[in-house]
């Protein structure tokens, strides 16, 4: 945290002069590090097992906060008796379908909820029967799996019944154990003791601990599943809902929260709502009924979806025609930037734009991304700087190596220069979900102008070239609402107006909350989640009352989705009557007087509804939650201990080991890894399978302080690129004697992909693991450098396969094995040589 | 310089005998003004880096950008910066920041110069040639699709919402779904 | 009036002739024990004094993440990185990371790292020490190094002309000479935002308020507090640096809470003015006994590199 978001570490600086303590786990000992109480290194790709341990040192101990747990979470649900473990399965679940690597969820349902849940019945479990649930998990970032499951299980509060998900648990993680820690993470039983004791010794009424987690957790095979992890763990502990807990997802972008809200995600469309899947006949109403719960707040999608298709389609769309659903393209799987690259390779994707994105060197198997952009038709890059995504043809390390040459890449290249956040209005959605306006300062300069502009006008350029058409297919460019103001020397449209189209208007003017949106053409919403962002025509986001002005929740300044609440499920924040569990952890409450909810924050649940509701059967949406129900966008609005639906990967987390490992797995000798993780065996991309010798290391990839991810706005600064100015690769001394490496002197790593060259800086700070009488030895990789700009270097994810995350399709980018060998590398052909001579000796055949 | 403001007969009559405070004093030091002072406008703006969002003040005079620190009103940063946001006035005034259209034609060695407005024509052009050669109605079992494989978007994550907004909403009803960001990756 | 150059100095400012209405001292506070080494402080100071860039030129020095490597003309903020073992060679431990369990159930967490070693990575960020007597000022025999109204020690560029006998007088190796202009440069502690009635750019930008700008007075409380409860947690090897009006400088401007001896950080253990031995009235004087402070100092400087 301290080394990627060092202006957010202020507030652990200032918790632990309170008193907190700080522990940092991580595979390298950063900046963090050397401020945190304790540094635990462990194997990268290892976390599930040591996560999982905590979760088992809780049930084992029950020093979960039982009433929570109870009363908030789905411990006491009964599973149906068709669910099988993966400790009763050898390492998997039931349900899973060897010959498509998939899983059906329909043995992961409550008892008598089958019938409710039938997941077979969802969108894109379609017809077909593919099972991957592509970006389901993320289809439930706005708090919630929009998936249908029993909104009211039968539940064993005594959490004694053998199939209640309590006892699942507890059997699921028996195995889970410091002795395992150690084998697996490489952290010993007094360390884990420690964090252990700690972590439960600041939970409960009085005490909140909280988890902070990156890329290091998400870029995983089993990345979803380690977040998951975390989610037992402080659910089991009440830590969820509730001032100083929480498990905070610190993102790298200034929008990244942004860009998945209002997606520019193949499989979503704004708000979270799931893009329809390819279907013979699917009308609106099956869409929702197949992919909304009935209950908790997902019970209104269909009134967010007919509000975003007039946002789009305006007048056009209409009851009659369905709203303009027939306008949305469709899916019919994996349509993400991994298999797109593969479609450039193969050919059948023949244009790209890249808009402040440089996959040359920030993206998986660089090579791979780099032969995909030299068999386009066209590219467009928006940058600021002559990126290596934009010079590919010219300076590709695959032009040294003879694999590409410039007078044979066909690709027409349009570089426009882009405007940055000074020159141009518009919000960015931080990583706590705020949204903040920035005004702009200055006009951009030369040919620079905003993305805003860009989509703008060159959408104006399309219609103007479709106008007349009589297509079908071009109804829904021409049918689109794209009339924005313009405004400045160049017509830059208004962002204002772009915010208002977003907030949405109603029948009276603007929306102030998504409460407001009907399914009846009423109501136009470009993203509900973000309705009210513009409450009374005022631009919230702009809002500056200066923090030490305000209360420490500091509501007045900008706006966080969703209602300008600022922690999630708040409602957990207060017991099941409505008072505060304690008065040191007090933050939102029930008054009993006024008959509401009240408190520092806005209270995240209906206003008026007393904690002592309890539904009617037949009700729906909100109506169905009761008033101890905290996880309003849950269909049952208890938090998900065990996931009936919505992962593809299974209900729990479990260990398995990176999809390159040097390892076998100690819980699962037959199942290495995730057995449903997303593959993509083909010649080039050729990934090491456990066993051998050949590649005996584990990389890890990672920033630092001094850049920005794959340099583009730091590689170029003279400022930055000074303070690190040219890409290295940290090893432990002992690993430098085993293969001779020298401090200052440079290094080759080599993977099945390819070798890249790095200085070399021999650090105590990388630490050679003992796991049991194995030692392992990690090499840390910064990934910021390229051919060009100031600071340069080899791209460190030249080096990683492609295999990804079955729910997110995240590649894994943290844990993967390499060889190391002092000296720089070969240039040209010979570098292709080396690489093949390691893959041969490894016995990796042509197919991957 | 004046006769009278020669530092050693400042020395000579003032408290600062051994000339090495007030009597050292050249004009230049005693024009010193912090150019946040002469600033034609204070903007409030947001970091493009990480997602902290930490409030930054923009200076701004004749046009030009000249100084960006952090706004200590922000709850959220209060008024720091990292190394990157204090940097991001380079971002913005780097004379090596590339300002015009480059082109670099097919099988091309070089890049050539473009007219903004002539390489936002050809662009949808591109577009729209590549969506007709590559539109797909149905799949093979008659599921209905309305879509092109033919071209994608991957985006960085320091887009503006409004510009995601745009950008999906545009890609959407061109029926282009391989639209994709950062958070992907 | 006694222009002393040497020992405790109250009011430094008045010394230099300005009036009783002068602003108080103003100094740095530098508290490394909550330095993440982001190094916010070098680019806020670059960015805000418009310096040339110039390190790294020859790739990553291998001294830890530190690739400034010193304070220098172009450089008026340095983080330094040291990696050393949590457990010392004399077997004692790094108390630090015992510490800040205050109000807190008692975790009984262990050393930084894990039992079998580990190790501590100190950062420190270095500044000029505007110190009360400043040999830089003292020896300079155009008045291009000046004292400010705030206390603080300032050269004037355009007073400068490059003699450089400022840079062997200062005794931390601070100022020095830009290559390509002769003239010196140093950390002004912002004095022109000063005089705006704002904080230096670094001190502004710290994350972790590891700078802490203030009335020097204050600082030294805030310090001396600090200091307090550090050593209540434990870490016994917690000092001050150039906090001491008695030390050899008179105390220094820009001061620092460090977490083992100053040498670990490269800086001098016993600082003291160049010119302490001078006479106090005649520059050229001072000047002609300043060479030989210089080479004193130029050894010192060549034994630590």
């Amino acid at each position: 945290m301290a080394e990627c978001h060092p202006v957010g570490f202020q507030w652990v600086v200032e918790a632990k002069k309170r008193g907190a303590t700080v522990i940092h786990v991580d595979p390298r000992f950063t900046r963090t590090s050397a401020l945190a109480d304790l540094h635990v290194p462990l194997r990268a790709g290892s976390d599930i097992a040591f996560l999982g341990a905590l979760v088992n040192h809780v049930l084992t101990r029950e020093a979960d906060f039982r009433e929570y747990v109870v009363a908030y979470t789905n411990a006491a649900a009964i599973l149906s008796d068709e669910f099988v473990d993966t400790e009763d399965l050898a390492g998997v679940f039931s349900g899973y379908d060897p010959d498509t690597g998939s899983y059906s969820a329909t043995s992961w349902q409550y008892e008598g909820a089958s019938e409710a849940s039938a997941a077979g019945s969802r969108d894109q479990w379609d017809e077909a029967g593919v099972g991957h649930e592509a970006g389901r998990a993320e289809a439930a970032g706005s708090g919630g799996a929009a998936g249908a499951a029993s909104a009211r299980p039968e539940r064993d509060e005594t959490l004694t019944h053998p199939r209640c998900v309590y006892q699942v648990l507890k059997r699921h993680f028996a195995r889970y154990t410091p002795e395992l820690v150690e084998r697996v993470c490489g952290i010993d039983p007094r360390t884990f003791a420690r964090i252990a004791e700690a972590v439960v010794a600041n939970s409960g009424r009085d005490r909140t601990t909280a988890f902070v987690y990156s890329v290091g957790w998400t870029q995983h095979t089993v990345g979803a599943q380690y977040i998951r992890t975390a989610s037992i763990l402080q659910l089991l502990l009440g830590n969820i809902g509730r001032p100083g807990g929480g498990i905070m997802a610190l993102r790298g972008h200034a929008s990244i929260q942004g860009s998945t809200d209002i997606p520019t995600l193949f499989n979503l469309l704004p708000g979270y709502i799931p893009m329809p899947h390819a279907h013979q006949h699917e009308d609106l109403d099956a869409f929702v009924a197949a992919d909304a719960g009935r209950t908790g707040y997902w019970g209104h999608m269909r009134a967010y979806l007919v509000s975003l298709l007039k946002s789009w389609w305006g007048d056009a769309a209409r009851e009659d025609n369905d709203w303009c659903f027939g306008h949305l393209p469709r899916l019919t799987g994996d349509h993400g930037t991994y298999s797109t690259v593969m479609g450039q390779v193969d050919g059948s994707v023949k244009g790209y734009f890249l808009v402040g994105e440089n996959p040359a060197v920030g993206s998986a198997h660089g090579k791979l991304q780099r032969l995909g952009l030299a068999n386009l038709d066209w590219l467009v890059v928006r940058d600021f700087s002559l990126i290596e995504s934009a010079t590919f043809w010219q300076n590709a390390p695959e032009i040294e190596t003879g694999e590409l040459s410039t007078e044979t890449i066909g690709t027409e290249v349009f570089f426009l220069p882009a405007a940055s956040h000074v020159e141009k209005d518009g919000t960015f959605t931080n990583t706590q979900r705020l949204l903040q306006w920035h005004h702009k300062a200055i006009e951009p300069p030369g040919d620079a102008r905003s993305d805003l502009w860009f989509f703008y006008h060159l959408g104006r350029a399309i219609r103007r070239k479709l106008a007349g058409s009589t297509d079908p297919r071009d109804r829904p460019v021409l049918d689109l609402v794209w009339d924005y103001p313009t405004e400045g020397r160049y017509d830059d449209p208004s962002a204002e107006a772009v915010l208002a189209e977003i907030n949405g208007f109603g029948p009276d003017g603007p929306l102030s909350s998504y409460t407001q949106l009907r399914d009846d053409g009423s109501t136009r919403c470009g993203c509900w989640i973000y309705c009210g962002c513009r409450a009374d025509g005022v631009n919230q986001t702009a809002r500056r009352k200066p923090g030490h002005e305000q209360s420490w929740v500091a509501p007045e300044w900008g706006w966080a989705w969703p209602a300008n609440r600022r922690i999630l499920y708040n409602r957990a924040s207060a017991d099941p009557d409505g008072n505060p569990w304690s008065e040191r952890k007090r933050y939102v409450w029930w008054d009993a007087d006024e008959r509401r909810w009240t408190g520092a924050d806005v209270p995240d649940f209906e206003p008026t509804k007393d904690p002592a509701y309890r539904p009617p059967p037949d009700a729906t949406a909100e109506d169905a939650l009761a008033g101890v129900d905290p996880f309003i966008m849950q269909t049952d609005g208890k938090g998900w201990l065990f996931v009936p639906t919505g992962l593809a990967d299974g209900p729990l987390p479990t260990h398995y080991e990176p999809a390159e490992s040097v390892l076998r797995n100690p819980l699962y000798p037959t199942r290495q890894s995730n057995p449903v993780r997303q593959r993509y065996p083909r010649p080039d991309n050729p990934i090491h399978q456990f066993g051998g010798d050949v590649y005996p290391y584990v990389f890890t990839t990672y920033r630092l302080t001094e850049h920005h991810t794959a340099g583009g706005m730091s590689r170029t600064l003279p400022y930055l690129a000074e303070l690190q100015p040219e890409m290295f690769c940290e090893v432990s001394p002992a690993l430098a004697a085993e293969r001779g490496l020298t401090h200052g002197g440079w290094a080759t790593v080599v993977t099945p992909r390819t070798a890249i060259e790095a200085r070399v800086l021999v650090t105590a700070r990388i630490r050679p693991l003992r796991l049991g009488d194995t030692t392992v030895h990690q090499i840390g990789l910064p990934y910021h450098w390229g051919s060009n700009g100031i600071a340069t270097g080899d791209a460190a994810n030249d080096l990683l396969g492609i295999e990804l995350d079955p729910n997110v399709y995240i590649q894994e980018a943290k844990a993967a094995t390499c060889d190391i060998r002092p000296g720089r590398r070969p240039r040209g052909p010979e570098l292709l040589a080396l690489v093949r001579a390691y893959r041969r000796r490894a016995g990796i055949g042509e197919d991957g | 310089m004046t006769f009278l403001g020669w530092p050693v007969l400042r020395q000579l009559a003032g408290a600062d005998r051994l000339g090495r405070g007030a009597a050292a004093r050249s004009r230049r030091t005693d024009g010193l003004t912090a150019r946040t002072e002469t600033a034609d406008a204070v903007v409030r703006s947001v970091c493009p880096y990480c997602a902290v969002g930490c409030g930054q003040r923009v200076y701004v005079k004749d046009g030009a950008v000249t100084q960006i620190e952090g706004d200590p009103d922000s709850p959220v940063s209060r008024g720091r910066l990292c190394p990157k946001g204090s940097a991001s006035k380079q971002l913005v005034t780097n004379p090596d920041r590339v300002t015009t259209v480059r082109y670099r034609r097919p099988y091309g060695t070089e890049w050539e110069e473009l007219d903004l407005d002539t390489a936002m024509d050809m662009i949808a052009d591109r577009v729209l040639a590549t969506r007709r050669e590559t539109w797909q109605d149905t799949d093979s079992d008659g599921r209905v699709l309305n879509r092109t494989l033919g071209f994608a978007h991957l985006g960085g994550a320091t887009l503006d919402n409004e510009e995601n907004y745009l950008a999906k909403k545009l890609y959407t009803a061109l029926g282009a779904i391989q639209v994709e960001n950062q958070a992907r990756i | 009036m006694t222009h002393s150059l040497y020992g405790p100095l109250p009011d430094v400012a008045g010394d230099a002739g300005y009036d009783h209405g002068h602003p108080p001292r103003m100094g740095f506070f530098t508290d490394t024990s909550v330095c993440i080494g982001c190094k916010a402080c070098e680019v806020a100071c670059k960015e805000w004094n418009l310096l040339p860039t110039g390190a790294g030129a020859d790739g990553i020095s291998g001294l830890s993440y530190d690739n400034t490597q010193a304070l220098g003309a172009n450089t008026w903020r340095h983080v330094a990185f040291v990696e050393q073992p949590a457990t010392r060679p004399d077997g004692s431990v790094d108390a630090l990371a015992a510490a800040g369990t205050a109000d807190a159930v008692d975790l009984g967490m262990p050393t930084v790292g894990a039992p079998d070693g580990g190790v501590r990575w100190l950062m420190s960020s270095d500044v000029c020490k505007h110190c009360t007597h400043a040999a830089c000022l003292d020896v300079c025999p155009t008045g291009a190094l000046f004292r400010t109204e705030f206390g603080t020690v300032v050269v004037q560029p355009d007073v400068c002309n490059g003699c450089g006998y400022c840079v062997p007088a200062c005794p931390y190796g601070v100022i020095d000479q830009r290559h390509d202009d002769g003239r010196v440069f140093k950390c002004t502690m912002c004095y022109d935002r000063l005089g705006a009635g704002m904080e230096p750019a670094c001190a502004k930008a710290c994350p972790t308020d590891s700078i802490q700008f203030g009335e020097l007075d204050e600082l030294r409380e805030r310090a001396d507090a600090r200091l307090a409860a550090l050593h209540d947690d434990g870490v016994a090897d917690a000092r001050l640096y150039g906090r001491d009006p008695d030390d050899g400088v008179g105390g220094d401007g820009a001061f620092f809470l460090l977490l083992d001896e100053p040498e670990t950080y490269g800086l001098p253990p016993d600082p003291v003015v160049t010119t302490r031995d001078l006479p106090s009235i005649a520059k050229h004087v001072a000047l002609a006994a300043g060479a030989v402070a210089v080479a004193a100092v130029a050894a010192f400087l060549g034994g630590r590199r």
